[in-house]
């Protein structure tokens, strides 16, 4: 360790998507040390998973891109992937932090090569893409994947085959019997950016996810567009393989409803309507149908709206669905009251998306192991330790990336402070 | 049509539950959620959104809130925990109590007029007297069609011990505490009916 005026400076980031990212590189670039602690194997978080993103509507890759240069030339940044803060103690200016860095099987050595995955026989559902499709059990998650070492599957690892799979490797990475190992820090500053996990659809029975294979979940919709997804970017339906050209978005699916999660998570309608119109980009006679209570394109965004409403191949249902059954052709039939003209109605789709909502990872799994920490009912952090982009509040890439950088402003005070 | 703009605080100081109206975001699933909707005029939704409107004579006199079966469908689904069957019945009793309720509505004649003096003439439902009461509604013809229709069900619930075949049972024990909650109840009700 270093002494303690050193340490004094260190920031500790809990998360690195794109707000942690964000508040590592802005408080490296002014000068102070960072340590950024990621749980999955890749940093890039939620955001690595859209197929395009706000406002502009391009690739995330390019974003993230930017930021990993930016890390890779900053010394002052150290990032552990695979690696889990599990007990803060002290107070501002002083913690001192245990994390747990799980093992990866790969080191650092590794050059990405892909040998070891062609070797490897073994397949498991693939996490980065829901489990929408099988993947070698050692691999990375897609070609732009940072940083670019291999990981092995920890039930893989244990195998005879994983040892006969570290043999293909030419630079002799791969090592299945490597133990998850202890670090302690002293730090000035935590920086909670842990985001949120898409709510669990299975929940919110009435619509049948699960059950029916043609109702699915935004999240999974964004892979299943993306040309690193499941279907190579085709927009088809889980069930048979059909091009699904009737599209069906319904909004606020187990949010702003006391049964499921109680909040608005203020992203769902606009991603929704970019969800839209991925459908209407790659079929010209596709129709989208969404279903709202009210729509809430969030602030800049209103001219979004304006270009979704403008499309005739778009149409509005202005009703919370009461339930979803699936018909003979197991085309998913969504059934409520149009509240507009108070008729009832049963409407067949291709596919339907259930827009659910954010679930702060900081309410399930990365609860701060920190006695001073405070967090609402919803499991947002309030208080602590600083909190940055979704693990503050729900909201969308933008101003995730505005709050992690006031959360590194927020940082560099305390460690100022410390001196 | 009249707008009354007293009717909305009418109904939410003086309907059972009534205040809960407030809090309805119009999101339509107690409307696709009700198996007996096509029965239905106005849905849930529609009620209370014409109560807000001040719609009293549409809304009181509406059969809508005597078509409800208690099936809780609506509560269960409603996103803002609303106690839409007991809004319902809500609605439904301060219509009776303030005279609108059409006399003719069958679930409303059969409320009041059987299924009430039933209850409280002995302190439990005399199941025989009650079907009766209910099939003889509407003359004598009318109830033995019914009650040969309905004869299997009937002898299945009597085999099965579902049924009471005994006219009159007599009055159940400690009738007068029975007759006393009654008279509580009708007080507290008084008591809502007189507030603001």
């Amino acid at each position: 360790m270093a002494d303690a005026h050193a340490a004094g400076q260190t920031i500790l980031v809990v998360g690195g998507g794109i707000s942690g990212l964000t508040t590592a590189v802005e408080a490296a670039e002014t000068g102070y040390n960072v340590l950024l602690v990621e749980k999955d194997p890749h940093l890039g978080g939620r955001v690595a998973q859209h197929n395009k993103y706000f406002p502009k509507l391009c690739s995330p890759t390019c974003g993230l891109e930017i930021n990993y240069q930016r890390i890779k030339n900053n010394p002052r940044i150290r990032y552990l992937t695979l690696a889990e803060v599990e007990e803060i103690s002290g107070s501002e200016g002083n913690y001192t932090v245990r994390i747990r860095k799980n093992p990866r099987f790969v080191t650092e050595a590794c050059t990405g090569c892909g040998d070891c995955s062609a070797v490897c026989t073994t397949e498991v559902p693939d996490p980065f893409n829901f489990g929408m499709n099988q993947v070698k059990a050692i691999r990375n998650n897609h070609a732009m994947a940072f940083p670019s070492w291999y990981y092995m599957d920890p039930e893989f690892a244990k195998t005879e085959a994983a040892k006969t799979v570290a043999k293909s490797c030419p630079v002799g990475a791969i090592q299945p019997d490597m133990e998850a190992t202890i670090i302690e820090e002293q730090v000035a500053a935590v920086v909670w950016a842990t985001g949120w996990k898409p709510y669990d659809a299975e929940k919110i029975r009435p619509y049948g996810f699960g059950q029916y294979a043609n109702v699915t979940t935004n999240m999974r919709f964004e892979r299943l567009a993306n040309v690193y997804g499941p279907t190579s970017g085709k927009i088809v339906r889980p069930s048979d393989g059909k091009e699904a050209k009737k599209v069906a978005f319904i909004q606020c699916a187990g949010s702003r409803d006391h049964n499921y999660l109680p909040f608005c998570s203020r992203v769902c309608c606009l991603a929704s309507m970019k969800q839209a119109a991925y459908v209407r980009d790659q079929y010209p006679d596709s129709e989208v149908t969404i279903f709202y209570i009210d729509l809430r394109a969030m602030d800049r965004y209103e001219a979004f709206l304006q270009k979704t409403r403008d499309d005739a191949g778009i149409s509005w249902m202005k009703s919370k669905p009461a339930r979803i059954e699936e018909d003979a052709n197991g085309n998913p039939v969504v059934i409520g009251e149009n509240t507009l003209t108070g008729e009832r109605y049963a409407l067949p789709f291709d596919l339907v998306v259930l827009a659910t909502g954010m679930e702060p990872h900081s309410a399930v799994d990365a609860k701060v192991p920190f006695a001073g920490a405070s967090q609402d009912d919803y499991g947002f952090v309030t208080g602590g330790v600083l909190a940055a982009g979704c693990a503050a509040m729900p909201t969308d890439v933008a101003s995730s990336v505005q709050s992690a950088t006031a959360m590194a402003m927020k940082a560099i005070h305390a460690a100022v402070k410390r001196g | 049509m009249t707008y009354d703009l007293t009717f909305a605080k009418d109904v939410y100081q003086k309907a059972e539950m009534g205040h809960w109206i407030k809090m309805c975001m119009q999101c339509g699933v107690c409307a696709g959620s009700c198996p007996l909707r096509a029965h239905w005029q106005h849905s849930p939704r529609q009620l209370f959104q014409m109560v807000r409107a001040g719609k009293r004579d549409e809304v009181l006199k509406s059969s809508d809130m005597w078509m409800c079966t208690s099936c809780y469908n609506c509560i269960v689904r409603c996103p803002r925990e609303l106690p839409i069957t007991h809004i319902i019945h809500g609605l439904a009793r301060y219509a009776e109590t303030q005279g609108a309720a059409d006399p003719k509505q069958p679930t409303r004649r059969f409320a009041v007029d059987v299924f009430w003096k039933n209850i409280t003439a002995t302190g439990r439902v005399g199941e025989a007297m009650l079907t009766m009461r209910l099939y003889f509604q509407d003359g004598i013809g009318a109830g033995i069609q019914r009650g040969l229709e309905m004869r299997d069900s009937a002898l299945g619930m009597l085999k099965t011990r579902r049924l009471n075949p005994i006219p009159f049972r007599g009055k159940i024990k400690g009738y007068d505490g029975f007759t006393k909650m009654l008279a509580k109840a009708a007080e507290l009700e008084q008591k809502l009916e007189n507030k603001a």
